[in-house]
């Protein structure tokens, strides 16, 4: 490969979303040579999409408010899998990334006293609990990812960030002694292949929600990080917790915020039932994601689904007013009349649980450095790789995330990781180069589809994947089902280790494009396929049938995936908070 | 039910020595479909087609193209509101430079926004917690904070055509406006004396082809109004 | 900002306020003509021409004539930087434009004061 150009930099983010985006405006302002990589012009990441807000306690709406509250709620919304230390680290200095990005222009909304704008959101208590509903999601209308993320690009323009707009990053290149020292990444506007070397490689790619059919995700959520990573050896953790968005539109899977429910609007069954007061009767409509899905479920399985075929439930919102929906919700009543053929003011919205956000991902450290085991299951830090946003898991969000809690995860755990990695490169960081074996190992995979001659094309794998996903790891999960599904799965592998690319040109391939996510789909449907048949209990967003309760006893644990064994082990999940006294499971209720 | 009629327009850098329209036939089953489902399908049969696309909602700005003579965001526009005698005809946006089919060059699009400072600054220091906005200074940030940088608009405006390295474009007005409206914003003065020159605002013509293309129902040729206003209320 | 030299006022804002302020001088010239020709049916040299013996008739024309040439260049100058992209001919077109309106300017002048 030495005619292939190589391209050098102290830091290369992979991933302009929101996540890597402000890490790379933490290293463009200590001056380290840094780029962001990413297969879209950064404003076109999928945090655009995020709706309803930033969950934080600022103390806006409630004076009081205190960040060891949110902590509470998180842990508790993850059903007791959240690392301590790292929820305490994100609620404690979430504060400080909110004003920053206040101060950076992030257009909020606005109390009467000029403060930022918080609404309740799923899963939000005061006092551990004991003192009713939160509210504490600070808000830009229903647009707070596109506001977040238009602010951070702006800022990275503002400080001279290098961006590499419209690169694809295909393989991380690993030196003799397993360190990550940069990455195989593809200019997909020329098609070149170029090698890119760097002291510290983030992966902030993003989730990957399009291994399922039905998806809030964007079209280019197909988790190239989690594949990447996997590829390189790394195992995944938690991968089996898949978050069900309550209120996807039926039919288009577009996203409608939990913000909705925040501002008083709440679900109905056929009947017209408020059903959510049954199954949680204090919180309502506003129980973890998790409660709220399943208990959709349940309503549309036991025959009060709405529609012709009972196949989901209306979200009311008539009752709001048009003041309110114009006001805070004007992006959801576009969304609504597009994509449901509604007007919110008049009718209810028929929503379904959608496949929304992935909990697992690389197991990484408050400083976004990547964790993986050894086989006494010892924690180790791979040298040379970060990962922060939806691709990492920290793990904050646990078994289930609450909602405005994304947005918190990528600046908090951005910022962190930005900042380890400007006081790694000041102590000075030596890693071997790659040599040309390293670099041909990275090139593999693209090499293989550009010499491919004949087989199955990729979207038709693509969507049999996807199926396989829906229809055995969905709301609901049971062992003979997903057994036959991981079989699936890997019979789907041989197909698509053999399947074609027919366009070999080199100018804005897309087809090229995709068919290298459709080997990262494939890495990350597997991981989650085998996780979740491993994790036998329910816990969060992981319910099982045949497990139906929470085993404290064998699985108050994250679960790591080898990609080379495909087995799943156990890491200890931290209890361990710095300076409050850690929250003991308890039976999760709302 | 007849096939409906897809015009697309072609062109690959490596093999074609000029673009072309290239004929499809597609079988809708007369489902209302977007026309990026309309692409989707066709690009399942020729995989050498090529288009952006991310959020597939009207939130990232991705697929900008021009259908049937309109620009427009190809995720959110059903076939319903643009196909005309069952025959769609689906070109990139005018008046950038395409590199392939679909796909166009948006440099030119994005320096005219970098151009225009696209983000806030404040000389003061920074408080321990937010700047103080009241509810009415931030209303008039609705209507421009919005803007996806689709260039559905700026394609669609003929001086910027004319002037794509000089006029700044209806989007990057909207954002040179944002900013202008913002309370928190400190560099007013700065700001109208980047913009005060005889193209960078006054080469639009208020012919208002970016309102009627905006997917997001956003009013460029009003903000470049409030501009002009405060431009004249500085200088005299 | 862009710089420009070959426009009149260096300026967007004084071009675009020249360009209106001419075209309210244009637009009350053009309807006080027509509205004396209109309440002037069997109109004869010797009226229209006591009209333009007038002073204050020749101030009026003088600034007409001068709004003209300003709203001429100004707009003339917009269209040659629309289309004609070669800085040559551009800077051609623009000489004799700029030659053209001066002449004619001079001419009316002639016109109003010389006879």
């Amino acid at each position: 490969m030495s005619n292939m150009r190589s391209l050098t930099f102290d830091a290369i983010i992979i991933g302009g979303g929101g996540a890597g985006m402000r890490a790379a405006l933490e290293l463009a302002k200590s001056g380290k040579k840094t780029a962001v990589l990413s297969k879209v012009f950064p404003t076109r990441s999928h945090t655009v999409s995020a709706q309803g807000g930033i969950t934080c306690a600022i103390a806006s709406a409630d004076p009081e408010d205190d960040w060891r509250w949110h902590m509470y709620d998180t842990v508790k919304g993850g059903d007791y899998i959240a690392d301590q230390d790292a929820a305490e680290y994100m609620c404690s200095e979430g504060p400080k990334a909110v004003f920053e990005l206040e101060h950076m222009g992030l257009p909020f909304s606005r109390f009467d006293n000029g403060r930022i704008y918080q609404r309740p959101f799923g899963g939000q208590s005061k006092n551990f609990g004991e003192g009713g509903q939160a509210a504490r999601t600070c808000a830009a209308a229903d647009r707070t990812g596109h506001a977040l993320l238009h602010t951070l690009y702006q800022n990275n323009l503002k400080n001279n960030t290098t961006f590499l707009n419209e690169w694809y990053a295909v393989d991380l290149v690993k030196n003799a002694n397993g360190d990550v020292v940069g990455c195989i990444a593809m200019d997909i506007e020329t098609g070149e292949v170029v090698h890119v070397k760097s002291k510290a490689t983030v992966l902030a790619t993003g989730g990957s929600g399009r291994i399922y059919a039905s998806t809030t995700n964007a079209l280019i959520n197909t988790g190239d990080g989690i594949g990447m990573a996997l590829r390189a050896g790394v195992p995944m953790q938690d991968m089996e917790m898949w978050q069900f968005h309550p209120t996807g539109i039926h039919g288009a899977g577009v996203l409608v915020t939990e913000g909705c429910r925040g501002e008083g609007g709440y679900l109905v069954n056929k009947d017209g039932e408020r059903f959510m007061e049954r199954y949680a009767p204090n919180a309502k409509d506003l129980a973890g994601r998790d409660v709220v899905a399943r208990s959709m479920v349940m309503e549309i399985l036991e025959g009060r689904g709405c529609g012709e075929h009972g196949d989901h439930v209306f979200l009311k919102l008539d009752h709001l007013g048009e003041e309110v929906l114009s006001k805070r919700l004007p992006g959801i009543v576009e969304l609504a009349k597009t994509f449901a053929h509604v007007d919110p003011a008049q009718e209810p919205i028929p929503v379904v649980p959608t496949c929304h956000y992935m909990m697992g991902g690389i197991a990484t450290n408050v400083h976004g450095q990547a964790i993986a085991q050894d086989a006494e299951g010892n924690d180790h830090i791979v040298n040379g790789l970060y990962a922060c946003g939806e691709a990492a898991c920290v793990s904050v969000h646990g078994a289930n995330r609450l909602g405005g809690n994304s947005l918190l995860d990528l600046v908090v755990f951005g910022r962190a990781a930005g900042m380890f990695i400007e006081s790694a490169l000041n102590e000075g960081i030596e890693y071997l180069d790659a040599n040309e074996a390293d670099i041909e190992t990275a090139m593999k995979r693209i090499t293989r589809w550009n010499e491919s001659e004949g087989g199955e094309s990729v979207p038709a794998l693509k969507r049999e994947l996807q199926n396989i996903m829906q229809n055995a790891f969905g709301v609901f999960r049971q062992e003979d089902n997903m057994q036959k599904g991981v079989q699936q799965l890997a019979e789907l592998r041989e197909r698509i280790a053999k399947a074609h690319l027919p366009d070999k040109s080199g100018a804005f391939n897309t087809a090229r494009v995709e068919a290298l996510e459709l080997d990262n789909l494939m890495e990350v449907a597997e991981a989650t396929a085998i996780a979740a048949l491993e994790r036998k209990e329910s816990r969060g967003a992981h319910s099982r049938y045949d497990y139906p309760d929470r085993d404290d006893v064998n699985w108050l644990k994250h679960s790591m995936y080898f990609p080379a064994e495909k087995k799943v082990g156990q890491r200890d999940v931290n209890f361990a908070p710095k300076t409050v006294d850690m929250f003991e499971p308890k039976v999760r209720t709302y | 039910m007849s096939k409906l009629q897809v015009s697309l327009y072609r062109y690959h850098p490596e093999t074609d020595s000029a673009p072309y329209m290239q004929e499809f036939q597609v079988d809708t089953q007369g489902r209302d479909l977007m026309v990026l489902n309309l692409l989707e399908m066709i690009k399942e049969d020729d995989s050498t087609i090529a288009y952006r696309r991310s959020c597939r909602e009207g939130v990232c700005g991705s697929d900008g193209m021009n259908m049937n003579g309109k620009n427009g965001l190809a995720c959110i526009t059903p076939l319903s509101a643009v196909v005309k005698n069952n025959k769609l005809t689906l070109r990139p946006l005018p008046g950038l430079p395409v590199i392939r089919d679909l796909v166009v060059d948006m440099g030119l699009f994005y320096k005219q926004y970098e151009r225009i400072h696209p983000y806030l600054q404040n000389d003061t220091p920074s408080p321990a917690i937010e700047r103080l906005q009241s509810p009415e200074e931030r209303d008039k940030l609705d209507g421009l904070y919005e803007c996806i940088l689709c260039a559905c608009c700026s394609t669609a405006c003929p001086s910027f055509w004319w002037n794509p390295d000089k006029f700044v474009g209806p989007a990057g007005l909207l954002q040179a406006y944002r900013f202008l409206a913002d309370s928190r914003d400190t560099a007013t003065r700065e700001r109208l004396s980047e913009l005060e020159d005889p193209f960078s605002v006054f080469r639009c013509r208020g012919i208002m082809n970016c309102v009627a293309v905006c997917p997001k129902g956003l009013n460029p040729t009003r903000a470049i109004g409030k501009i002009r206003e405060m431009l004249l209320a500085n200088a005299t | 900002m862009v710089t420009n030299i070959t426009n009149l006022g260096r300026s967007g804002l004084s071009d675009w306020l020249l360009q209106r302020a001419s075209a309210i001088v244009l637009a009350l010239y053009t309807l006080f003509l027509v509205g004396y020709l209109l309440l002037n049916p069997g109109l004869d040299y010797m009226a229209w021409s006591g009209l333009f013996d007038q002073t204050w008739m020749r101030i009026f024309s003088l600034l007409a004539f001068i709004s003209l040439a300003a709203h001429a260049w100004v707009g003339l100058w917009t269209v040659t930087t629309d289309y004609l992209k070669s800085t040559g001919i551009r800077l051609v077109t623009q000489t004799v434009i700029i030659l053209a309106i001066f002449v004619f300017l001079v001419w009316g002048i002639q016109v109003l004061w010389g006879a």
